[in-house]
Formats: structure tokens, sequence, C-alpha cells
């Protein structure tokens, strides 16, 4: 015999995966479209978008319904309610694939010049907190939450240099404004990413030892 | 051995010790160490024939009614062990009254069934009888209902306003302790609504022990939560975390359902 709750919390997470995949996807692309000036990509992460919010939209009534007909308690209850949060979290991320796909846009209609910035590892590092946390929500696991929240504080300060770098570019090369304001604006919102990841490693550790790390850690 | 208690209460009323409680051969309670704090709603949940009705009523001590029952250990009524010889029982049942699964009105008037205890007690005088009345009735939020009927039977009542006439009951005496074992098990969801309701107003001045089967409704009542297995006291905290971080695996299992 199953419990119903059981089914229905096995259901959720079969939602969470598709809809963990169709993010990573998104960012993955934008990255891709980005570093190979691939309209016709780019043009791909804005359009699923549709599909990502319809995800998220479902999975907050699936996470409603389970909580009306099932008063979840303990860690069925940490569980869904960590998942309405994070399901936002990822709805974000999707969001901001989206805006680093248009900007890629808008650069390949200005003229190509040189990243002020080192946008591979700093991408990566981001790719990794993305990975990384949706693998401690998947596999319930503190340390990987952990390690996702020390990165935090690592593409915070690559940020920060870009802002220094793309200011020195301005000043010498003021004929790129353009692209280079579109490169910091890329740089922050990978940076938002990472803050998104963060709040799921923060939710991941509320589900599994019930403690509130936010504003802690 | 399992940590009995985790949380310390300020104000206990009911202290219970080492206590060990066998039913001939068989022992129902292991080493049961927990403090019922004063005015607030504790609940006992466990599976069936895990002790907690066993626990609830050595209390006050219904169990010596139990011919092979023998109880180790100790249980204070503020700070006075109630399992002395000299420990006059009827005393004690009046200090710790009871309301049952089943509601149990005598078949007499509703007016009688408030009073009884009173009666028994050899008070006879009518005006502080009538003033009980309407007191006790009043607090188990039936007088409305009945007050133009006291002297009618008690069994012409509905199931949930009987319930509510024998809280009426246990409280005319004004005890400190209320035991109830599965108040609202044969109530609709109205008048467990209504028994609910009435928990949450006498806790201002009794302390009240539940013993339910219903999680959402220790969930709902409770202040402190004691989850018993197997005659063990496996764990006692507020409610309002045992529900959300239980600190037990066996706790987290029961209480989502995943037992056994």
């Amino acid at each position: 015999m199953t419990l119903h709750i059981v089914r229905e919390i096995e259901k959720l997470k079969k939602r969470l995966l598709t809809l963990s995949a169709m993010v990573e996807e998104s960012y993955q692309r934008s990255i891709a479209a980005l570093e190979r000036r691939d309209a016709a990509l780019a043009q791909q992460v804005i359009d699923a978008d549709t599909d990502v919010d319809q995800m998220e939209v479902d999975l907050e009534e699936e996470c409603l319904k389970v909580l009306a007909l099932h008063q979840p308690v303990a860690n069925d209850l940490r569980f869904i309610v960590s998942l309405l949060k994070i399901n936002n979290d990822l709805e974000r991320i999707a969001d901001l694939a989206v805006n680093i796909a248009e900007r890629a846009l808008d650069l390949m209609k200005l003229e190509r010049i040189p990243m002020p910035f080192d946008f591979a590892n700093m991408s990566q590092k981001v790719y990794a907190m993305v990975k990384k946390s949706l693998d401690a929500l998947v596999h319930f696991d503190q340390g990987l939450a952990r390690q996702v929240i020390a990165l935090d504080d690592e593409v915070d300060e690559l940020h920060h240099q870009t802002y220094g770098l793309v200011m020195a570019q301005i000043r010498q090369n003021p004929d790129h404004l353009e692209a280079l304001i579109c490169y910091l604006v890329i740089s922050r919102y990978l940076e938002r990413i990472a803050d998104q990841t963060t709040n799921i490693a923060e939710d991941v550790l509320y589900m599994i030892e019930g403690k509130i790390f936010r504003h802690i850690l | 051995m399992t940590e009995t208690q985790i949380v310390t209460v300020a104000d206990p009323v009911v202290q219970v010790e080492n206590l060990n409680f066998f039913y001939g051969n068989a022992k129902a309670l292991h080493n049961i160490g927990l403090d019922f704090p004063r005015n607030q709603v504790t609940a006992l949940i466990g599976p069936s024939g895990c002790g907690k009705s066993t626990l609830l009523r050595c209390i006050n001590r219904m169990n010596d009614l139990v011919d092979t029952a023998r109880v180790e250990g100790s249980i204070l009524l503020d700070g006075m062990e109630i399992n002395t010889p000299t420990m006059d029982v009827i005393e004690l049942r009046r200090r710790v009254g009871m309301v049952f699964q089943k509601s149990n009105p005598f078949p007499k008037s509703i007016y009688e069934n408030v009073i009884y205890g009173m009666r028994i007690a050899g008070i006879g005088d009518k005006a502080t009888l009538d003033e009980t009345v309407e007191r006790s009735l009043k607090s188990a939020a039936l007088w409305d209902e009945v007050k133009d009927r006291l002297h009618e039977s008690a069994l012409g009542l509905s199931g949930g306003q009987m319930q509510r006439l024998c809280i009426a009951r246990a409280i005319a005496v004004n005890p400190e302790v209320v035991l109830m074992d599965e108040p609202c098990s044969a109530l609709d969801p109205k008048s467990t609504a209504r028994v609910e309701e009435l928990i949450a107003d006498l806790r201002d001045r009794y302390t009240i022990i539940i013993v339910t089967h219903n999680m959402q409704q220790a969930a709902r009542v409770s202040d402190y939560t004691a989850f018993l297995f197997e005659g063990i006291l496996i764990e006692f905290g507020e409610t309002k975390n045992l529900f959300v971080k239980p600190k037990n695996k066996q706790t987290e299992d029961y209480i989502t359902g995943r037992f056994g």
C-alpha cells in the first residue's frame, strides 16, 4: 500500500525535475547564444519561457492542492513549503536567462568587442551553482547546498571586479559604451542567478534540517 | 534509551517520574518521565496499544479498577505523590476529572447530571447547586441550548451535547486537571469543532490532557504533544515544534503516516 501523500509527493518531485531541467537548459543556451553570437538559440531561450511560466503555475497549484487535501506535517510539510519557494526561484532563473539571451541579441547588432571581463569563468561558476543547488534539492544533500552558499561570495566578488573593468574600458573606448553596458548588465544577471541558487540552497537546508538559514549564512 | 523529556516545563501540575505499569506480567509503560504544564493542553498520541490511555488513567488512578494492574514509580499532583495507600482516591478524582470517548451521562436530568458530584459530597443548598449548574453549563458552552429544559432527561440530548454535558459534569467540582480520552471520536465534525473550541476556552482555568487518534486534532488543540510507542515515551515537546520538525525519526514516521 502506498500512502496518498507519498504518491502526491512523488508526482511533485517529477514536476520539479522537469522544471529544473528546463531552467538548466535555458541557462546553458543563453550562455552559448552569447558566446557564439547565435541569434536562433537566443530566440529559443526567449520562446521557451512561456513553458517555464506555465510549469511554475502548475507546480504551485499542485503544491496548494496537496496542502489543502493532505494537511502534511513534519518533513512532508517542509518539503512542500520549500518547493513553493524554490519554484519561484527557478522561474526567476529562467527569466534571467531570457534577459541574458535578449542582451546577446542586442550585442549581435553591435560591433564585436572583446569581452571586458572573464565571462567564461563567471558563467561556469554560476552554472556550477545552478547544478549543485538542483542536485542538492533532488538528493537532499546538505553538503552541496552549503557549497552553493559558499560560492555566492566568489560570484559577488567577480561581479564587483566586472564593474571596475567595464568602467576602465568605458574610459578607454567611449565608442563601445553600449556594448560595454550590455556586458555589465549581463554580469549583473549572472550575479542575480547566483543569488537565486543561494535561495534554493537555503530552502534545501530548511527542508532537511528544519532551521531557517536565510540572513545567517 | 530514548530522550524521554526534551522540554523542561516551567510550572508542572502533574509530574510523572520513572513510571512503570503492568497488566499482570505484561509491561504497558516503560520508565515514563513527563511533566504536564499547568493551564496548558497536552496531547498524548501514538498507535493503538502504545499506552497513552493507560498513562492517562494513571493520573487519576482509574487503573485501580483493574485487578491485575500494578504501578511502579511516581506521579506527583502539585508536588504530592498520588500512588500512596493514604491517598483519598475520591478526592483525587475530584481534582483530576475525566471525560471518556463515549459520552456517559447518567439516566437522570441534565441538572442532576451536572451536580452529581456535589450531591455525592453532600451539598444540598439549592442556590449553590443552581449556580454550579449554570456556571458549568456555560463553561461547557451548553447553557444556551439546554437552559429551558434542565430537568429533562440527559439521554434526550444529541451526541455532541451529551459530551459537553459530561465536560460540564467534570468541571462542576472545580478540578485542577481534566483528562480526556478521545472525547471527539464519536462526534460529527461540527460537534467536534465545538468541543475543540471548548478545550481552548477551558485551558485558562484547567490543565487538560487529551488522548487522541486524530493527529490534526492534536495539532489544533494542544500546546504540548507527547508521542508514545510500545509503552515508551519517544518524544515530548511543544506541539508547534513537534509537528514541523520532530526530533525523532519514529515521531516523524508516525505523524506523517509512514508507520510500519
